[in-house]
């Protein structure tokens, strides 16, 4: 326990020292650790960084995932977290690739991850779901069946899995319910061992600490742009810690 | 078989008192940005405000419907149940109404790429004649706005219902336990639109309303020696003591690891659609506990304190509607104007008092016309004995 507590306060001093693993995120981005809880490990990942210096991602999900507008790819969060985690992971082969999908529902989703899965061959796939299937009203009880065999797939696959709930949206919270999804999410993650990206939470959490006005009407993409930036931030930032690749690096350059 | 008398005939302030509480919870839980809900039960259990609710109107319901089928017959006392459920209907209709401007108002000045996706929920308004006409058969029902429907089949059941606990009351009790289990065995439920199915099972939830009915027409009585028993006491308290564990590592996140696996993976998820069993019990343990602890005579029923609940509960079908307005009419305070926790408190503490006076105001109308509570001339009237809502 106390050995825990002196290498938790030594590591960031070693990961200076290593030449940083992550850089500073924005400010605006800023979320507590909490948040992005780091409970399950991401072993495929962690192997994959430490034998071949590579780490490919596959991020699968619906319209929330991408942004329209001009460099609309490019501003969403998978790219953002292409670019993080290049900067962060200097020298690895980092490759995201972004299967998004408007309104596709998670059972949708499950029928197409054979031929991701097959084409990727990623050792991680962040899946966002459940926006789609609360706008359907899909059954909660099938929500879950799809998400268990849908992990279930991946994992199969040989690669690690980070769940992304839906994003956090004031105005049309009391049109339709978003938490019964959620819970599914939250308790399918943790009983496959798998990770959750809370994004409902952390964006909740922006909104809160005044980072981001979500009540806000617009038809500027800067607001959204720069949300997708942090979740990009925030979720490259899981990942780091998760697969412990900050300490990999340590070991490597020592 | 001769008619099983209720326990008593005096109106119970007990349940007006904590069907006025839940009317309270009720409308604190429907705003979702609300730092007060943190006092509301939900955080702390696995049942909260909606369970309160059934059960207490279903005791109310065979209360006043009870006695008027013993009293004037099956045909009467049907027709009555009937009226009541139409009058919950509209009601409902009007406040669809209400959350329909609001949808309208939100799609006509709300934009922002961040939320293309989120928006989609308005394209129902693209195709007015199939949504108004599927919230007319109770098929599309916005958030929040899933209790009085439930109402409203409950009570369509009710007559035979009724009529059955007044003849075999524990035929009717384990009918209604066997149409529960068949719900969770073969996934019944109603359809919903545009899809998927009802929010609040009526097959699973009418067992709460069938067992409070069945309680009012004399069940309560004869659990009131299990009631009693220290064991049972000591159970409810160690089942309440273990959900508000639960409870607390759904928000402090850390406690979660000290939930082991195989708890979980048999306990989750605690379903509210269906009625979940945990949720039952829940409930269970909560009303042996306050029974317990709250007796019928309680002095403190009678005090100037409590009369405002005691109010809101004995108008319940108003209050409840007006609640869910107000919830509507906070949120949108709170979006307008991106309100803090100050203005949250705020708005939670002047929706109380609006259903306060509002449930006062009536209580005046009623006295006006000659129809209040302390006229015991008439029979009691449905709207008021609380057989409403």
């Amino acid at each position: 326990m106390k050995l825990a507590a002196v290498l938790a306060t030594l590591a960031p001093l070693a990961v200076c020292l290593a030449g940083v693993a992550m850089a500073a995120p924005p400010e605006q981005c800023e979320v507590p650790q909490s948040l992005i809880g780091a409970d399950a490990a991401l072993s495929h990942v962690l192997r994959s960084f430490k034998t071949a210096h590579r780490v490919s991602i596959s991020v699968i999900g619906s319209g929330s995932s991408g942004l329209s507008g001009p460099d609309g790819t490019r501003s969403a969060y998978p790219a953002r977290l292409e670019d993080v985690l290049k900067q962060s992971l200097a020298g690895a082969d980092i490759k995201v690739t972004a299967h998004v999908q408007s309104k596709e529902t998670t059972a949708a989703m499950v029928l197409a991850l054979d031929k991701i899965l097959a084409d990727d061959k990623p050792v991680l796939v962040i899946w966002q779901a459940g926006t789609v299937d609360a706008l359907d009203g899909v059954e909660p009880d099938e929500f879950r069946d799809s998400l268990d065999a849908g992990v279930d797939k991946i994992q199969a696959a040989g690669a690690d899995v980070i769940l992304m709930n839906m994003q956090y949206s004031p105005r049309t919270e009391s049109m339709f319910n978003v938490s019964a999804y959620a819970d599914v999410m939250r308790a399918v993650a943790e009983q496959h061992g798998a990770l959750l990206f809370d994004r409902l939470a952390v964006m909740h959490y922006w909104n809160d600490a005044g980072a981001f006005d979500l009540y806000a009407a617009t038809k500027k993409y800067d607001m959204a742009r720069r949300v997708h930036n942090c979740i990009g931030w925030a979720l490259a930032s899981q990942i780091i810690s998760a697969a412990r690749l900050d300490a990999t690096r340590i070991q490597t350059t020592e | 078989m001769a008619a099983v008398l209720p326990a008593s005939t005096e109106r119970d302030l007990r349940l007006d008192l904590f069907r006025g509480v839940a009317l309270w919870l009720i409308f604190l839980d429907h705003i979702p940005q609300n730092i007060v809900n943190w006092f509301t039960i939900r955080n702390y259990g696995f049942s909260d405000a909606t369970e309160i609710f059934i059960f207490i109107s279903g005791y109310t319901a065979a209360f006043v419907y009870g006695r008027a089928m013993r009293e004037r017959g099956i045909i009467i006392a049907s027709a009555r149940v009937l009226r009541r459920a139409w009058q919950i209907y509209v009601a409902h209709i009007f406040l669809f109404t209400i959350f329909m401007a609001e949808i309208a108002y939100v799609a006509a000045t709300f934009d922002n790429p961040l939320y293309a996706e989120e928006m989609n929920i308005l394209n129902f308004l693209k195709q007015p004649d199939v949504t108004i006409f599927q919230a007319l058969l109770l098929k599309f029902k916005p958030v929040n706005m899933d209790v009085l429907p439930l109402y409203i089949v409950l009570l369509l059941f009710f007559p035979p219902m009724l009529w059955l606990l007044l003849r075999q009351p524990a035929l009717a009790l384990a009918g209604s336990a066997l149409v529960y289990v068949l719900a969770w065995n073969f996934d019944l439920n109603l359809p919903a639109y545009p899809n998927g199915v009802w929010f609040f099972n009526p097959f699973a939830w009418q067992l709460l309303f069938v067992f409070g009915a069945w309680c009012a027409l004399g069940g309560a009585k004869r659990l009131s020696g299990v009631l009693r028993s220290p064991v049972v006491l000591g159970i409810a308290i160690a089942y309440l003591l273990f959900a508000f564990a639960i409870t607390l590592t759904w928000y402090v996140e850390p406690l979660a690891r000290f939930v082991p696996g195989w708890l979980s993976a048999w306990m989750y998820p605690i379903d509210k659609t269906n009625l979940d069993v945990l949720r039952f019990a829940h409930f269970l343990a909560l009303a042996a506990v306050t029974v317990r602890f709250v007796p019928r005579d309680w002095p403190a029923l009678r005090s100037p304190y409590l009369l405002p609940a005691i109010r809101c509960g004995q108008h319940s079908l108003e209050i409840f509607c007006l609640g869910v307005f107000l919830a509507f009419a906070g949120q949108f305070i709170i979006s307008e104007w991106s309100g803090g926790p100050l203005i949250q408190i705020i708005i939670s503490l002047v929706g109380i008092l609006i259903m306060v006076a509002t449930a006062n105001l009536i209580s005046w109308y009623k006295h006006m016309e000659g129809r209040g509570p302390t006229t015991r001339a008439k029979p009691p009237d449905a709207d008021l004995a609380g057989g409403d809502a």
